[in-house]
């Protein structure tokens, strides 16, 4: 079929909309309650353009294309009822653009400048809703919403858990969480996938940047940092480097100009979960279960597993996350080794994830009164930090990690995209049921962004059944169907986000896929290209076990690096 | 006690959609009285909605409410004659005195404050009904001198 797009002849096909039709010509229709992938709800009206047959303006969100049909995107009229929709959605917000956290990476600021909107001709009365700070991960500030709906559809349509909706009626309308709660009594997980859509600051993560600063300028503290396997691999799109570039060198350098004393790659406390998780799976297999073993390197799924589905309890694997593992080695074997009071160790974790910050808080993850993990700071907070201190990273020289967690293996490199840690443990279980290296070490079905991926692997005389899952409304789904007793499996990776930690809640913002695909494509070529592609075969880690934690799944593995899960009662 | 009763409401909605859930929140708030955080669950998993699609439901209609009535129950109509004979700053006066949103409860349970769109009787105008018992044609200076003899009886 074929329709007209400013003067341009397109072809489109049936059922596809006008919006779509656009984007593949390279048209681009401002849009605020679009979501890619999701039927359109067309709440917003931005993206309305003229329908020249009808003189009418329809919203090409949800318009399908039809034959002979002739649009003109952004002519006067169509600009001007959108130039009309933001001064109205401006009429009674906080105006505080210079205080926001989005300041500069705002959608509503972007379509404002746009669209010329210069002054104040609607003016109404702010409303004023209460912050919501209840929670350890993020902000909720209702004055600043403009209800396009989008947190409730990803919180309920994507992730199965919607914890938020809309509530009263009229212009009293406001996202609130059932019975007015705050986020902390909700079924929120903390995924921050809320955040990732949310074109204005309504939602934002709990800033903690003013913490970490506090630390680095206090002589008597040693401040010691880990960042994620997805952080070196992202934070280029922000400094105009070519998004993907794994610049974990660079990184390092700019951190210790920053005034960070010690800084690990989270990637070492991957190849430990690894070493900790193979075990407990091989375990499970001489033992006969329970199974399917789960993964518990996401601490949103973690939580949404004790909130919706406690009977699993027993089946999620009781390793750390990489996170705390490595938080709980420096402050426990690290300081003891170098004589530091771990009291005086300050330990910041760099993460692509909201969630984290709650795991860090969660009871099991400390000795005594001294936390494994102080502080999580998402990447956005880094990336400001970074440019806070005026650090230019085209300019920095590379440096490498500290030792002596400074080496890391590519398997737990690749912890950061969806069916990372299940690749990364099925290397190390193979190597420890066999004693030999899996043929082939690339586990290739295991990867990518579909929601759900199964695999069989024969491991000597056993088959292992396994999947991978993203996205926690992929998760209920597979939970069910196990739980029902249609799918049975020895071992199933579930990451809250979908796609995994290069999408997690706590990324730079950006609406294009092709950034998430480039982080992706990055921890892949890192593994294909590393000397050292499986967590058994890490150095550093063996000495670790050999001077401290002695074997795998030992008493002293089990003190330092494994937790416990409980029913947890939320408003559901 | 009351929880047997949702149960004995959800029981006759067996096997019902999200289609039933405002005949089930009526019938709920009809033996309750309000809808509880415990009834909202309840129902939520009879029909398989989570709590806060339930509460966005409720909070979009009048009806509902979330607490359960005072001893008290004011009504106050905002209907067209009311208005016109000054119902708005009669509102005012209730919420000062009484230190309450409309659709809420006092803390000590004794008044719950209700906007009614017209109570049928715009010969009273301004009007307002506690318990049933009108009190017609009131300026706001009335309102201290009614609350206070209703918080006598109460006490």
């Amino acid at each position: 079929m074929k329709i007209t797009i400013n003067n341009r002849i397109l072809e489109a096909s049936p059922g596809e909309t006008v919006l779509s039709v656009a984007a593949r010509a390279g048209i681009s229709i401002p849009t605020l309650c679009h979501m890619e992938g999701l039927p359109p709800t067309g709440a917003c009206r931005m993206c309305v353009v003229e329908d020249i047959g009808t003189d009418n303006l329809i919203p090409s969100c949800s318009q399908p294309a039809v034959e002979g049909m002739e649009i003109k995107t952004h002519s006067p009229k169509a600009l001007n009822a959108r130039k009309t929709i933001v001064e109205l959605l401006l009429a009674n917000h906080p105006d505080d653009c210079l205080y926001c956290i989005r300041n500069g990476c705002c959608t509503l600021q972007d379509y404002s400048e746009e669209l010329g909107v210069r002054q104040r001709r609607y003016s109404g009365v702010k409303s004023t809703y209460d912050l919501d700070v209840s929670s350890p991960s993020i902000v909720r500030d209702p004055d600043k919403c403009i209800l396009c709906g989008k947190c409730v559809r990803v919180c309920e349509e994507i992730q199965g858990v919607s914890a938020i909706d809309f509530v009263g009626r009229g212009s009293a309308t406001h996202i609130g969480c059932a019975f007015e709660e705050g986020l902390n009594v909700s079924s929120c997980v903390y995924c921050g996938q809320c955040i990732m859509v949310c074109p204005t600051g309504a939602l934002a993560e709990k800033d903690e940047t003013a913490r970490v600063i506090a630390a680095l300028r206090n002589p008597d503290i040693t401040v010691v940092a880990q960042h994620a396997p997805a952080i070196s691999v992202t934070i280029a799109e922000d400094f105009g480097i070519k998004p993907g570039t794994d610049i974990v060198d660079r990184m390092n350098g700019a951190m210790r100009r920053m005034g960070f004393d010690y800084i690990f790659p989270t990637s070492f406390g991957a190849d430990l979960t690894v070493i900790e998780e193979a075990h407990e799976l091989v375990q499970r297999v001489t033992s006969g279960g329970p199974f399917p073993l789960f993964t518990s390197c996401s601490p949103g799924w973690v939580k949404f597993m004790e909130e919706f589905y406690p009977e699993l309890v027993k089946n999620v694997s009781s390793c750390k996350s990489p996170q705390q593992m490595l938080g709980a080695v420096v402050k426990r074997i690290w300081t003891s080794e170098r004589d530091i009071d771990p009291k005086k160790v300050f330990h910041v974790s760099i993460m692509p994830c909201t969630a984290k910050k709650f795991e860090c808080d969660r009871p099991g993850m400390r000795n005594d009164s001294v936390r494994d993990v102080d502080v999580v700071l998402t990447t956005r907070e880094f990336v400001r930090m970074i440019k806070m201190f005026g650090i230019d990273l085209e300019q920095v020289d590379g440096e490498p990690a500290d030792n002596p967690y400074g080496e890391r293996s590519s398997a737990g490199k690749i912890f950061g995209a969806s069916g990372g840690v299940m690749e990364a443990a099925v290397r190390t279980a193979y190597h420890m049921i066999t004693a030999k290296e899996l043929p082939d070490l690339d586990v290739k079905d295991v990867r990518g962004f579909k929601g759900i991926k199964e695999i069989e692997i024969e491991i000597g005389e056993f088959v292992l059944k396994a999947a991978v899952v993203s996205g926690l409304g992929n998760a209920r789904k597979l939970l069910d169907s196990i739980l029902a007793g249609e799918k049975t499996y020895h071992f199933v990776e579930i990451m809250t986000c979908p796609g995994g930690c290069i999408a997690g809640g706590g990324q730079p913002f950006t609406s294009d896929p092709k950034m998430v695909r480039s982080r992706m494509m990055s921890l892949y070529s890192i593994d294909s290209s590393a000397p050292v592609r499986t967590a058994h075969s890490n150095v550093s880690l063996k000495k670790l076990y050999d001077d401290h934690l002695k074997k795998p799944g030992s008493h002293v593995a089990h003190e330092i690096l494994h937790t416990g899960y409980a029913r947890r009662e939320v408003l559901k | 006690m009351k929880i047997n009763r949702i149960e004995e409401i959800l029981k006759s909605y067996m096997s019902a959609g999200r289609d039933k859930l405002i005949p089930i929140l009526q019938e709920v708030q009809e033996a309750e009285g309000f809808l509880s955080r415990e009834s909202v669950e309840l129902t939520g998993r009879h029909l398989g909605l989570p709590a806060s699609k339930i509460f966005g439901v409720a909070t979009f209609y009048n009806q509902f409410r979330f607490e359960p009535m005072g001893k008290f129950h004011i009504q106050i109509c905002r209907g067209t004659a009311c208005h016109v004979k000054g119902s708005a700053p009669l509102l005012d006066s209730l919420v000062k005195e009484l230190d309450v949103e409309p659709g809420r409860t006092t803390k000590d349970g004794l008044f719950s404050l209700e906007v009614v769109a017209c109570i049928g009787a715009c010969g009273l105008a301004p009007v307002i009904a506690v318990n049933g018992e009108f009190h017609a044609r009131l300026e706001c200076d009335q309102i201290p001198v009614i609350i206070d003899s209703y918080r006598k009886k109460g006490l």
